[in-house]
């Protein structure tokens, strides 16, 4: 028998492996054979766990035995929101204590939205020599005490980015624990603490990093210290100011420009707490070469705006507060004809009425005037079928698309009836859209344009939408690559979960709140599901005290290979292959 | 909508009857859908007072409005989670909205009135223009401030008002635009028209 596995060394092949990077390809290669299966397993680096409870740490190290860097997401999305209570779950420290004992070479860490405590990071800082990288992008459950121990200890640390986390802000003073030797800091964020810190030594830090590449600062980095530490760091790429205001004086404004002017790598910005438009023109001189900026935290007005914009020919990313208006907009799709993602955010997002002039019209605008644009998100207040048309077809690029109408249900503004043809057309001309969010008025007949047209789609959500169950049965049966579905206040109910049962699997997670799932359907698809952990969220208090017909408050499914978690609150249940539901604390 | 939807739902119960996951035992199956409508019906008002019950937040709109009907929108509570926009965003939000406030909660200035007691305090933030703050100054000091002119300041009133500066110069209400106005003025001082004649204001 001819055996061609042994025909190449094994030294060639893991060559060729490293090589490929992608997790995907990576996934390819291990299913060969069983021989590359081994030799794969051995040389792959780099692991991404979109669910830290899909799998568990012991069979992650089990397979991976020499892995460098890995990326582990814990929470829902909708947590971003408030929807998923306190103590949930998503704790990182059963993988730290794992990672620490087998693999003493661990460079990089990046999680998100995952409980993380001082201990972690203090073994973390204790455990990995050449540990690089450190990426907590909305998390929580630390202090500046375990910042403390990973600047203190980590040698080669190379990038700290604390993007969006809670971070519990005990003093500044952590920042001060970084050695005088220390000189290896590439990029750091640090723009979600609240403290001040000691700004000389910010200041000497930055000055002796000569690799620093981005560095996003706190609000309380005052404008007049800004242009201190950018001669520091000329060679700087990404900036984050701190808070951008002060009362307008001629010297710290020229000092800041000429500082700023004298970047000439920027391109990127963000930060800009209360900016007050005085002080926009210093950023003039690096304009002409930025591609990034965000000024969602500016309360500017658009003709600031405008013309801030008109010097950013090259900007290809724009994160913006609705001040801008739909005249912004227009005034962006003329200059910025580079523009890839657009994110524009409600300035006063709990009032009914409008408080600035922003429509759909500045989102058709932008579609037209933007050949690349491919990204958005959009909070508005009023939205019509044409425009989604027109948008739709203006654009047939995009690839997420984001609309939030602020008021729930609200129906086209122009016939009084439902959006659905918009997001229709949306979902016809858009053939490689992988994430979506509807809103406004929709019926099923959405969800079944939705379902008959979004092959590609990755990423749903939906909210106040919908008539019946016939309209989750079209997303559930119809988007063949779907990964990540998550629903609230939807009249969904059991039939379409439990004929799309089998589907499930084939995806990440499943979200549902405040729908009308039984709970005797989620015992039902639990029992019948080994592969599924489904988890009723109820802080009414246990299900069985209720009416099996009686609607879970919050739903939860995804598949997994690990088997029921053990960390679950008292308001969790697992719906396990024993017919009781099963709860252990 | 609703009557070209009712065939397509129909043809999917008929589906979704053949698939393998339902609730209930097997060989009762008519029985098992009927009571399913019926739980279905049930569950909606169950679901509609569970969310009543337990979301406090959702707003009367949310209750009336279940099928899809559009109904004006009344004065709102929050809903939890909605618009769907970060913490840490809605944190910022607050504290932009938070610091507006503060300069705004510095804008009361102190006026006094040639002849009267004693002064009174009130908030710059509260008038939108000139003509406001001049009926309010009215009103509270029983008086008329006559016509205005660029020329000619106040014609045909006992008082004219006028205000201290930033500079401590003592200037004519009304002469510079409001915004600039707001941002410099530090009191308010209504004086007599004989002695604003006596300052070559006036006729």
């Amino acid at each position: 028998m001819l055996r061609m596995a042994s025909s190449f060394p094994e030294e060639v092949l893991e060559h060729v492996f490293s090589f490929i990077q992608s997790d995907a390809d990576r996934n390819s290669i291990s299913m060969v054979c069983k021989s590359w299966y081994e030799i794969e397993r051995w040389c792959r680096r780099r692991i991404f766990v979109g669910n830290c409870y899909a799998v568990s740490p012991r069979m992650v190290i089990r397979r991976f035995p020499d892995v460098r860097s890995i990326e582990l997401k814990g929470k829902p999305h909708f947590a971003d929101f408030n929807l998923v209570p306190e103590g949930w779950g998503g704790y990182v420290d059963p993988w730290i204590s794992a990672m620490a004992m087998a693999y003493p070479w661990l460079e990089e860490i990046r999680l998100k939205r995952m409980v993380v405590t001082d201990e972690s990071l203090e073994l973390i800082a204790k455990s990995f020599k050449n540990f690089k990288a450190l990426v907590l992008s909305s998390c929580e459950g630390f202090s500046t005490d375990g910042l403390a121990a990973i600047a203190a200890n980590c040698r080669n640390l190379r990038e700290l980015d604390l993007r969006e986390s809670d971070v519990d802000d005990l003093s500044g003073h952590w920042l001060s624990h970084f050695p005088d030797t220390y000189t290896s800091l590439v990029s750091l964020d640090i723009s979600c603490l609240g403290s001040e810190m000691s700004f000389t030594a910010l200041e000497r830090l930055v000055g002796r990093c000569p690799n620093l590449r981005s560095l996003r600062l706190n609000r309380t980095v005052p404008i007049e210290k800004l242009a201190n530490l950018l001669r520091q760091a000329p060679q700087l790429v990404e900036l984050g100011t701190g808070a951008y205001s002060a009362e307008l004086r001629p010297e710290v404004f020229s000092n800041l420009a000429g500082a700023l002017s004298g970047c000439k790598e920027l391109k990127s910005l963000s930060g800009f707490w209360e900016a007050v438009p005085a002080y926009l023109p210093a950023v003039y001189s690096i304009c002409p070469g930025l591609t990034s900026l965000n000024l969602s935290y500016a309360a500017i007005q658009s003709p600031h705006l405008i013309k801030l914009l008109s010097h950013c020919p090259k900007l290809q990313r724009l994160w913006v507060l609705d001040y801008i208006e739909d005249v912004g907009l227009e005034a962006l799709a003329a200059s910025c004809k580079d523009l890839r993602e657009l994110r524009v955010f409600p300035s006063d997002p709990f009032v009914a009425e409008p408080n600035v002039s922003l429509t759909e019209q500045g989102l058709v605008s932008v579609s037209g005037g933007c050949p690349k644009l491919h990204s958005v998100l959009y909070f508005c207040r009023q939205m019509s079928n044409a425009a989604l048309t027109t948008i739709a077809r203006n654009r047939p690029n995009f690839t997420c698309f984001r609309l939030c109408i602020i008021e729930p249900r609200t129906p086209d503004y122009l016939t009084l009836g439902p959006l659905d043809a918009g997001f229709g057309a949306i979902v016809e001309h858009c053939k490689d859209l992988r994430r979506l969010s509807v809103s406004g008025l929709l019926t099923d007949r959405a969800f079944e344009y939705i379902g008959t047209y979004a092959k590609k789609l990755e990423m749903l959500s939906l909210a106040f939408a919908g008539d019946s169950d016939l309209g989750l049965h079209h997303v559930l049966s119809g988007c063949e690559n779907l990964r990540k579905l998550e629903i609230r206040d939807c009249p969904f109910g059991d039939k379409a979960l439990l004929a799309n049962a089998a589907k499930l699997e084939t995806m990440r997670s499943l979200w549902m709140s405040s729908c009308m799932v039984s709970y005797g359907a989620c015992k039902l698809l639990g029992q019948k599901m080994p592969r599924l952990n489904v988890e009723v969220i109820d802080e009414r208090g246990p299900p069985d005290t209720r009416p099996e017909s009686c609607p879970v408050e919050k739903l939860y499914i995804y598949r997994s290979v690990a088997g029921p978690r053990f960390d679950m609150p008292g308001f969790v249940w697992t719906m396990d292959e024993d017919s009781s539901a099963l709860r252990l604390s | 909508m609703e009557s070209g939807m009712a065939y397509e739902k129909d043809d999917l119960m008929i589906n979704l009857k053949a698939t393998e996951l339902r609730l209930g035992l097997p060989g009762t199956e008519e029985e098992t859908n009927e009571d399913h409508h019926q739980d279905q019906s049930s569950l909606s008002s169950s679901a509609l007072k569970n969310r009543k019950r337990h979301s406090p937040e959702i707003t009367r709109e949310e209750k009336s409005d279940h099928d899809g009907e559009e109904t004006a929108p009344p004065a709102k509570a929050q809903i939890v989670g909605w618009p769907p926009i970060r913490s840490y965003r809605k944190n910022s939000l607050q504290q932009m909205k938070k610091s507006e406030a503060a300069e705004i909660s510095g804008m009361f200035v102190k006026v006094s009135m040639d002849g009267a007691p004693y002064l009174r305090k009130i908030d710059l933030r509260v008038y939108k223009n000139y003509p406001e703050l001049l009926k309010a100054l009215e009103n509270m000091f029983k008086f008329t401030v006559g016509e205005y002119s660029e020329r000619e300041g106040y014609k045909g009133s006992d008082y004219v008002p006028t205000y201290e500066d930033k500079d401590g110069d003592w200037m004519l209400v009304g002469d510079v635009p409001w915004d600039m106005f707001m941002s410099s003025c530090k009191r308010l001082r209504i004086m007599r028209e004989s002695e604003a004649r006596g300052l070559g204001w006036g006729v």
